[in-house]
């Protein structure tokens, strides 16, 4: 185990090497970009490899080549660049390919800014690419997840052979906190679809093709029955002083850590407020959700984006009581004041 | 005869990915130079003994289905991308022959990046670019090689070059970079031209198989059904019209002046990457549990802020790693990006006895101003009845608030003064330690000895922690 004082995106890279990754290719960008300067500093000295690519597009596309071979490979970049890499993470959902991608959320739409947000949750959460397919997604909400969750990321890729997300914001990915890192690397295992360009897996065939509709069905099929299997197998999400909660907010990554002092606080005044923090934003703990709606007065989710995570919530508590979403856009992060005096408000509205 | 007749092993012997009934003859029209070239380069692996180890990418167009009769690795891959997949194959797999087999409209219309790109960097990759001047699959629309005049679906009255160019000429492009080794175009016209196809495709495959980077092999092709002809006139269109604009020659040979690359397969070992990740190392405990120190600590929200190159970020993450080292929950945000093009610079640190909410310090209840801005802008955040440092070597103005402790500190000079100016941020830090008292300066002085990453400065750095030490107990305390 060693620790360090490190940056979330310098976590992830790291974490990576540690995973048994042995490849990545990206495109800088910000707030993304420590993630490919260490790489270019450690894959190399590690006798991994690394290429910086001439788009995300092209940076998608050779992670989809490199994990043909049964390698674990990642990409990562930010919002505009993961709008660019959805043509090849649909082909690779629907090859069934593994790979890590990573999304270090900025504002938008267009260019936006370099300032947090999670407005692409609608985009990475539902599938943003053509057709119909879902990758797990995983929320982390500080360096120590950055780390954690770019190690599970790859196992899940690996054991659903499907692209996994690590979904953080720009200031998961710029704030620096104590991370403890494994002392081992990963093993990979050999896998029997891959292409290792030999003799015994030269019949193996990646494609994502099928003229026939039966058989793009059949495709279909096996697809929609991995994501249940995923849905029955990995949600996971945390929850704080829920115990007795009447009311819930619901949030992720750096809105996760804003909320968390608002329940602190809240807690202090005698509101009776929780926090659950969904960790794979898919699947979703819906079911966990529904529970809670039996009991819970009210939810609110609190995102930074127009609310995308809230429709989630909303099908989780189908009607069984309010739910209300507070957020900010365009890179602007609430203040916790201000959560406060929100989260206050929807307690006064239905809790008074 | 019989042995000319021979389906090549490159080959499979029976076509069963094909759906249908027919699993001996390819999906393609009569008449289509596909069918040709796919003889020969199966002809080429069977020659070359290259079957087992040749990874096959097909993307979008009729050829898309090439795995339905190569019996080698296969991919499929997206309309336009197969130069970056065969880029991801080769760096993966080093010692795998990369076949990327492309046509007009995705080499040269929607993977123009990609192609360029992979060749520049000279992967080992062979290139085969079918041009038949049409979108084939898609139903003969125009593509970048579609010929002045040229009538398709998209082009219904020809070709008109002041709006829509000229046709591509890849070969000619190609050439220009540095690192291919084998820039060839030729044709599958008559038996002669069919031959010198299969010299160029083996050409480029041995070079690969021995070593030499990229090879691109352009053949011009024949598409009778998209360009509306029967299959005799259709060669006769290549000779008569294609091949007047695009000549048949090679381009570029320079096999026999280049080295072989070794082949180094991609194997981290796991003390190669604890190694490169500086994880070999035994950690090292800089200081001892000290509870009560923990239990006693009130929170700290820091703001630092100053001029790119005061150090404000890495004074920043040496107070962090300090309260890492003695136990605290710690987090530091700097700004970034773009924001730092402009020169300045802040972050902010939390440290506390209790797990961080967010980590971002809205009111500080310590302010580290290295600049002028950098006052002006953070003053009004400190909450009420905290500190606020200011560099007083720099800041002229003075702090207008009256519910806030103001300290004066000349850092510059004070690090001038230890012969090293850059360290006006231990300047800082040391400061807002001696006043505050919330960390033991002799503990920060640990830390610098044992962590400082430039080992020729921490001396200086050490008598400047001092020097501001000494200036605040003299100056403030005294």
């Amino acid at each position: 185990m060693k620790r360090e004082f490190i940056k979330g995106n310098d976590a992830i890279a790291k974490a990576a090497l540690l995973a048994g990754c042995t490849q990545y290719y990206g495109y800088p960008i910000t707030p993304s970009s420590e993630i490919i300067h260490t790489v270019a500093r450690v894959f190399p000295k590690a006798g991994a490899s690394f290429v910086q690519a001439e788009s995300e597009l092209a940076a998608i596309n050779m992670v989809y080549g490199a994990a043909t071979t049964g390698q674990r490979i990642m990409t990562a970049s930010s919002s505009p660049g993961i709008s660019l890499k959805q043509e090849g993470v649909s082909y690779m959902a629907s090859a069934e390919l593994p790979c890590v991608v990573v999304d270090i959320m900025r504002a938008g739409p267009g260019l936006g800014n370099i300032w947090p947000e999670q407005s692409d949750y609608d985009q990475v959460v539902k599938g943003g690419g053509h057709g119909s397919y879902k990758t797990p997604v995983l929320a982390p909400n500080c360096p120590q997840e950055m780390c954690d969750h770019t190690i599970l990321a790859f196992e899940l890729a690996d054991k659903y052979r499907t692209p996994v997300y690590v979904l953080a914001d720009a200031y998961m990915g710029q704030v620096m906190e104590p991370v403890t890192f494994p002392s081992e690397v990963a093993k990979v295992e050999k896998k029997d679809w891959a292409l290792y360009a030999d003799k015994d897996s030269k019949h193996n065939l990646v494609t994502s093709i099928q003229m026939n509709t039966i058989e793009m069905e059949k495709v279909n099929i096996r697809l929609q029955k991995k994501y249940q299997e995923i849905v029955a197998n990995e949600v996971r999400f945390e929850e704080y002083c829920m115990d007795d909660a009447e009311m819930a907010l619901v949030s992720y990554g750096i809105a996760s850590r804003i909320s968390r002092s608002v329940v602190d606080e809240l807690r202090e005044t005698g509101l009776k407020v929780g926090l659950l923090r969904p960790i794979t934003l898919y699947p979703f703990p819906t079911l966990r959700i529904q529970e809670l709606s039996k009991r819970i007065k009210v939810f609110a989710a609190i995102e930074l984006s127009n609310g995308q995570m809230v429709d989630d919530v909303k099908l989780a508590v189908n009607g069984a009581c309010p739910v209300e979403y507070y957020g900010r856009m365009g890179g602007a992060v609430p203040t916790h004041e201000e959560v406060v005096s929100q989260v206050k408000g929807f307690y006064k509205l239905y809790l008074a | 005869m019989g042995k000319i007749l021979q389906k090549p092993t490159g080959f499979y012997d029976k076509f069963v990915r094909k759906p249908g009934t027919y699993d001996q003859v390819t999906h393609y029209c009569p008449g289509c130079g596909h069918g040709r070239i796919h003889k020969l380069i199966a002809e080429a692996m069977q020659n070359l003994e290259i079957g087992d180890q040749t990874v096959f990418i097909s993307p979008v167009g009729c050829s898309v289905f090439a795995y339905y009769y190569f019996d080698c690795g296969n991919i499929q891959s997206a309309h336009g991308r197969a130069p970056a997949v065969g880029t991801g194959v080769a760096r993966s797999n080093p010692h795998a022959i990369t076949i990327s087999y492309q046509g007009d409209g995705d080499l040269g219309a929607i993977g123009t990046s990609e192609i360029i790109h992979a060749a520049n960097r000279g992967e080992r990759m062979t290139i085969i670019f079918v041009n038949n001047g049409i979108y084939g699959m898609t139903g003969g629309q125009m593509a970048p090689t579609t010929l002045p005049g040229q009538i398709t679906s998209t082009t219904p009255y020809g070709r008109d070059a002041a709006t829509t160019g000229l046709p591509m000429k890849m070969c000619e492009i190609i050439s220009q970079l540095d690192a291919p080794v084998y820039v060839e175009r030729t044709a599958v016209t008559d038996a002669k031209g069919i031959m010198k196809t299969k010299r160029a495709i083996t050409k480029a495959l041995k070079s690969q198989k021995e070593g030499y980077g990229f090879s691109f092999v352009e053949i011009l092709s024949a598409c009778p059904i998209g360009w509306k002809m029967s299959a005799n006139d259709s060669i006769k269109r290549i000779e008569e019209e294609m091949i007047p604009y695009f000549p048949l020659k090679t381009f570029k040979d320079e096999i026999a002046d280049r080295t072989p690359r070794p082949v180094v397969p991609v194997a981290p070992s796991q003390e190669d990457v604890l190694k490169a990740l500086g994880h070999d190392q035994k950690e090292e405990i800089l200081f001892k549990n000290d509870k009560k120190f923990i239990d006693d600590f009130t929170t700290q929200k820091v703001r630092i802020a100053g001029f790119g190159g005061q150090g404000v970020l890495m004074a920043g993450t040496t107070l962090g790693m300090l309260g890492m080292e003695l136990g605290l929950d710690v987090t530091w945000l700097p700004s970034y990006g773009p924001e730092m093009r402009g020169g300045t610079a802040n972050c902010h640190v939390v440290l506390s006895n209790k797990e961080v909410g967010s980590p971002v310090v809205e009111s500080p209840n310590v302010l580290i101003a290295m600049n002028e801005p950098s006052l002006v802008e953070f003053e009004p955040s400190v909450t009420p009845g905290g500190l606020v440092i200011v560099n007083s070597s720099v800041v002229v103005g003075k702090c207008k608030r009256s519910d806030v402790t103001v300290l004066e500190i000349p850092m510059t000079e004070i690090a001038d003064s230890c012969g090293l100016k850059a360290a006006a941020n231990m300047a800082s830090i040391s400061a807002y330690l001696a006043f505050s008292k919330v960390i033991e300066k002799d503990q920060l002085v640990t830390l610098i000895k044992a962590k400082f990453k430039k080992k020729s400065l921490i001396e200086q750095n050490v008598a400047v922690i001092e020097a501001a030490y000494k200036y605040v107990s003299d100056h403030v305390r005294g």
